[in-house]
């Protein structure tokens, strides 16, 4: 890994983040009846994708919104257009990560034809209505009804799988413009994530632009990396990082295999576990430390595994910091969908050994080749072994390579630290399928409590 | 801008701590009010809706079939009390307090102190409007668990990251 490259400044990339950034700033007063000093975000955006196919549309948009007489179409187009400027964003970091590793370059996925049928039209053209609604009235001007009207949208989304992804990404966003209100008493604004979700949930409310991609099926052995978790008041996902190797000799891929589930916001912890495990093998895998071996498990075009417990089997043992070291070097990346090229969804295994460790104020960085990278252990689940302090002791480290606010970031997936002449792993994921931990049984006792509870108040109160 | 506000993946709201949830199954900080729902001590088939609202402390409390609490009258009731209780508990005193604009001196205060100085400035009662939208709110996130899980990948929830951090 050539860490040294990871400070050197990418061609491009302050200008286009300059454009986003001014389009993202226009966003907080609201774009009902634009500002003179609203404009040149808009303009500015436009003139950002000017070379670019979208140009004469987005140079509309941006000028019938600065004109205070914006329709939703309008409103569709600065967010592709945002959208397009930082999938471009994404693609020079990850060409720059790809040197870092110098893993081999995935090769351009063809994404098969959507698959455009009118399903659930009418819930889609009340979310943009909503997200139309809230753009206009801007960060500043949110209040409770206003946000209020995502909930029946939300509602009405969550029991259908095709909706799923847009109703928990509006869940998500609709409970921390909750929390903020009223807007004009907000003291600042997180900007660049607002307008992030703000324009992804409005084009997912396009036809076809939440399908699933071409699906292939994978026969072979997977070695799991380690899991990362993301959740919010209301749901969960737990993503598994880890190299296939196909059985028919192939090239080595690195792969995703994830779960996710609504949940109440008293349900946290290992809680989350407990939500999600049933419906996962991998996830017991993982904490024992095992391969699985997969045959004919369907896989995106993306490198998605679409878990079917039928579809795999528990393996050999596996270490993942072993096959950090021997397995990762080897394993090609899928490319990334279109829609999903954004800074945020930078999420690349890595394996770093020899390092230092700094920790200050504002947290560890590991100096790695004459680097800081600073190392996110905010993102470590926290029904888990894997404690800030023993990332501080570690002497090696497999993670995830993101990117955010304008640095590279380390997320600790596993780490070995010597105890007493020893080498011991120890992984974030290690309770994931379960645990003989003392705290982690403490905390499995809690949550089954409190699901215990919820499920008999539900079965009470719900049916009424 | 700020680091802060340049961030894509910054969490704007912690998640909730975790708690026992058989006295008061639902809190939350919503509606500029602090609400929730209490498992009533004699009757499992009964709760009450509780509620105070921020600044003005106006309280209200009644069961999920819209009968006045007894013990609300001109006070905090105790379903009030243990709301107060396990709304900290949650949320930590710090984020309550600051909801819920009450003046505290102390520097770590406890929900029993939060809970006296609102009940000393003698608030009033509000009416129970709002109970049927709370006890829906909370229906709804019960309705939760009956949502099926999936294997199929959402993306989006990678601006969702965990975090250690909570309220």
């Amino acid at each position: 890994m050539r860490a040294d490259l990871l400070s050197d400044a990418v061609d491009g990339l302050d200008e286009a983040l300059a454009a986003v950034d001014g389009f993202d700033e226009a966003l907080v007063a609201g774009l009902l009846r634009p500002q003179p000093g609203q404009t040149g975000g808009l303009t500015g955006l436009a003139d950002a994708v000017a070379g670019t196919p979208l140009a004469a549309r987005v140079a509309e948009a941006a000028d019938r919104t600065a004109a205070g007489a914006a329709g939703e179409d309008h409103f569709v187009a600065l967010a592709a257009a945002r959208t397009a400027l930082l999938g471009s964003v994404h693609d020079a970091l990850t060409a720059r990560v790809d040197e870092v590793t110098g893993r081999p370059r995935a090769e351009e996925a063809t994404v098969a034809a959507a698959n455009d049928n009118e399903h659930a039209a009418n819930l889609y053209a009340a979310a943009r209505s909503w997200l139309c609604d809230l753009v206009r009235a801007g960060w500043q001007g949110i209040d409770h009804e206003l946000v209020g009207g995502a909930a029946p949208v939300v509602s009405a989304m969550l029991p259908d799988p095709a909706l799923r992804r847009l109703a928990t990404l509006l869940d998500g966003f609709a409970a921390e413009l909750a929390a903020s209100c009223p807007g004009v008493t907000l003291e600042r604004v997180p900007v660049r994530r607002w307008a992030d979700l703000w324009s992804r949930a409005l084009l997912l409310t396009l036809p076809g632009a939440a399908r699933a991609s071409a699906v292939a099926e994978a026969t072979g052995r997977l070695l799991p990396l380690g899991v990362d978790v993301q959740e919010h008041a209301t749901a969960v996902q737990a993503q598994v990082h880890a190299v296939f190797e196909p059985a028919d000799g192939g090239t080595p891929r690195l792969v995703r295999a994830s779960v996710s589930a609504p949940k109440p916001d008293t349900v946290v912890g290992a809680g989350l576990w407990q939500l999600l495990r049933p419906h996962m093998s991998l996830l017991e895998a993982v904490s024992e430390g095992r391969a699985m071996d997969l045959d004919a498990m369907p896989v995106t075009a993306e490198g998605d595994l679409v878990w079917d417990d039928a579809r795999a089997r528990g393996g050999e043992p596996a270490e993942a910091l072993a096959t950090a070291r021997v397995a990762l070097p080897t394993a090609a990346a899928f490319a990334v969908a279109p829609l999903d090229r954004h800074p945020a969804r930078i999420a690349v295994p890595v394996l770093l050994e020899g390092y230092g460790v700094e920790e200050g104020d504002d947290g560890i960085v590991f100096r790695v080749a004459g680097y800081r990278l600073a190392v996110d252990t905010g993102r470590v689940p926290a029904a888990g072994p894997l404690s800030p302090e023993v990332v501080a002791a570690s002497g090696a480290c497999v993670g995830l390579l993101r990117w955010d606010a304008g640095e590279f970031l380390l997320q600790p997936l596993a780490v070995e630290r010597t105890v007493r002449k020893k080498t011991v792993a120890v992984h974030a994921g290690a309770w994931a399928g379960g645990t003989t931990d003392k705290a982690g049984i403490r905390a499995e006792k809690a949550a089954t409590d409190a699901v215990g509870v919820l499920r008999e108040r539900a079965g009470r109160l719900l049916r009424k | 801008m700020s680091v802060w506000e340049k961030s894509s993946t910054v969490r704007v709201v912690p998640s909730a701590r975790p708690r026992k949830l058989a006295k008061v199954p639902f809190v939350e900080l919503a509606d500029g009010r602090l609400q929730g729902v209490v498992s009533s001590g004699s009757d499992i088939g009964r709760v009450y809706v509780s509620s105070v609202e921020a600044g003005t402390y106006a309280f209200a409390c009644s069961t999920n079939n819209n009968r006045p609490c007894g013990g609300a009258r001109g006070m905090f009731c105790n379903h009030i009390r243990a709301l107060v209780g396990e709304a900290v508990l949650q949320y930590g005193a710090e984020r309550v307090a600051r909801y819920l604009k009450v003046e505290v001196d102390a520097a770590e205060p406890d929900a029993q102190t939060l809970t006296d100085v609102m009940a000393a400035t003698r608030p009033a009662a509000a009416g129970s409007s709002a109970a049927a939208r709370v006890f829906s709110r909370f229906l709804r996130q019960l309705a939760y668990l009956e949502l099926a899980p999936s294997t199929a990948p959402v993306p989006e929830m990678q601006w969702f990251p965990t975090t250690r951090a909570v309220a």
